[in-house]
């Protein structure tokens, strides 16, 4: 008998009943990952809580508070000297701390997990480490919540070496606090340490990626 | 008044720009305020205790025995200070140089303070813990190796690309931070 169909789903109601079967399957495995996503992944840019980052903080106002005391307990005049020079220095650069906090608010805006992800997998290769590090350069994201990001990432098939360069520039490269390194150490020396740190980066990206694969 | 103006000029020009940013993109609208938001919260968090250190630290300690632990002659102990000094702080890479201008204008050497920095940017003890943790003591580990590596390469790298006369007047500009 001469089958009128290659294939099964060639068949108009056999196709039409996969097709539908098909879009069930998108459709749930769609909705897992995007719950996957809200529940699992710690995303860069959302606000994260700040239980981790408590005993740090917990710890440096512990230390400044009993130097504080023990100082005012020794000598109140020099004591409100060191207060009003704290204030003196707080205020000289506030012009440029407020700069920085609007500039990260919006490169953490536009480069998330998501973008991330989009360009450091395993495949990606030079150009991925490129970009990897240069998202790393330009954000600033405490290490609380940049570490689980990247661990997630590394999950999701990122390559070792790419998130090696964002983490590593991460932390030593600071393109939008430069307004603010730039008022302590001028311009040559901020931009001659960054410009240093991200070409280091690169090379600690590959000495990290090749420790982890041994 | 005028001073205020132009001191915070740029700033107006930056918060303007801003403010043209979440107009045209709506979609970032939300995500720039949290972050915005959550940044501030963390400045507020981390700059008092900082600051109040550093005025305490300009009060009490003398020039002479900041210069004699991380002057231009402490040599490897002054290195090493320099990089548990940065090691141990907390808080973000902006919080440090508030801390290095007061070290440059207690007399710290160059090189000192460019290890200070890139300790205090790198390999801080607490986040190492955290970072072993969430990506594997290797990754951690590894890094840690190969930034002891770079720190120093890259303040020795700026120390002899910076003329002494520029390091002189980045002194200057320090003291009288505070």
């Amino acid at each position: 008998m001469m089958t009128k169909y290659l294939c099964p789903w060639q068949d108009p109601f056999c196709g039409l009943f996969l097709r539908a079967q098909l879009k069930v399957c998108k459709g749930l495995c769609r909705q897992s990952l995007s719950r996957l996503a809200l529940e699992k992944e710690p995303n860069l840019s959302s606000v994260p809580d700040r239980k981790l980052e408590k005993m740090d903080t917990f710890i440096l106002y512990a230390v400044a508070g009993l130097c504080l005391l023990a100082s005012f307990l020794k000598n109140r005049g020099k004591t409100s000297l060191a207060l009003r020079k704290a204030y003196k220095a707080f205020e000289g650069i506030l012009p440029q701390l407020l700069v920085v906090l609007m500039l990260v608010s919006v490169a953490l805006a536009v480069l998330d997990t998501s973008t991330v992800s989009l360009v450091i997998g395993k495949d990606s290769g030079v150009f991925g480490v490129l970009i990897a590090a240069l998202i790393g350069a330009i954000t600033l994201i405490p290490g609380f919540v940049a570490f689980p990001a990247a661990a997630a990432l590394l999950h999701n098939e990122a390559g070792t070496v790419q998130i090696a360069a964002f983490v590593s520039t991460l932390m030593m490269v600071g393109v939008v606090t430069l307004p603010l390194e730039m008022q302590y150490f001028g311009k040559r020396t901020a931009l001659l340490r960054n410009g240093a740190a991200f070409l280091f980066s690169l090379v600690a990206a590959v000495f990290v990626g090749w420790v982890v694969g041994l | 008044m005028n001073t205020i103006v132009r001191r915070y000029g740029f700033v107006l020009a930056v918060a303007f720009l801003f403010a043209i940013f979440l107009a045209t993109w709506p979609l970032y609208q939300h995500k720039a305020t949290g972050m915005l938001l959550f940044q501030a919260e963390t400045m507020l968090l981390v700059i008092p205790p900082i600051f109040i250190l550093l005025g305490l630290l300009d009060v009490w300690v003398p020039r002479e025995q900041m210069m004699r632990f991380m002057g231009s002659g402490s040599g490897a102990k002054g290195v090493l200070l320099a990089f548990l000094f940065g090691s141990f702080a907390a808080g973000p890479l902006y919080g440090a140089f508030p801390v290095a201008a007061v070290l440059m204008k207690k007399g710290a050497s160059f090189t000192n303070i460019l290890i200070f920095i890139g300790a205090w940017s790198t390999t801080k003890l607490p986040m190492l813990l955290f970072e072993s943790a969430a990506l594997g003591p290797r990754f951690a580990l590894a890094r840690l190796a190969i930034d002891i590596v770079g720190i120093a390469l890259i303040a020795v790298a700026i120390k002899a690309a910076i003329s002494p006369k520029e390091v002189d007047a980045l002194y200057a500009k320090a003291a009288k931070m505070l």
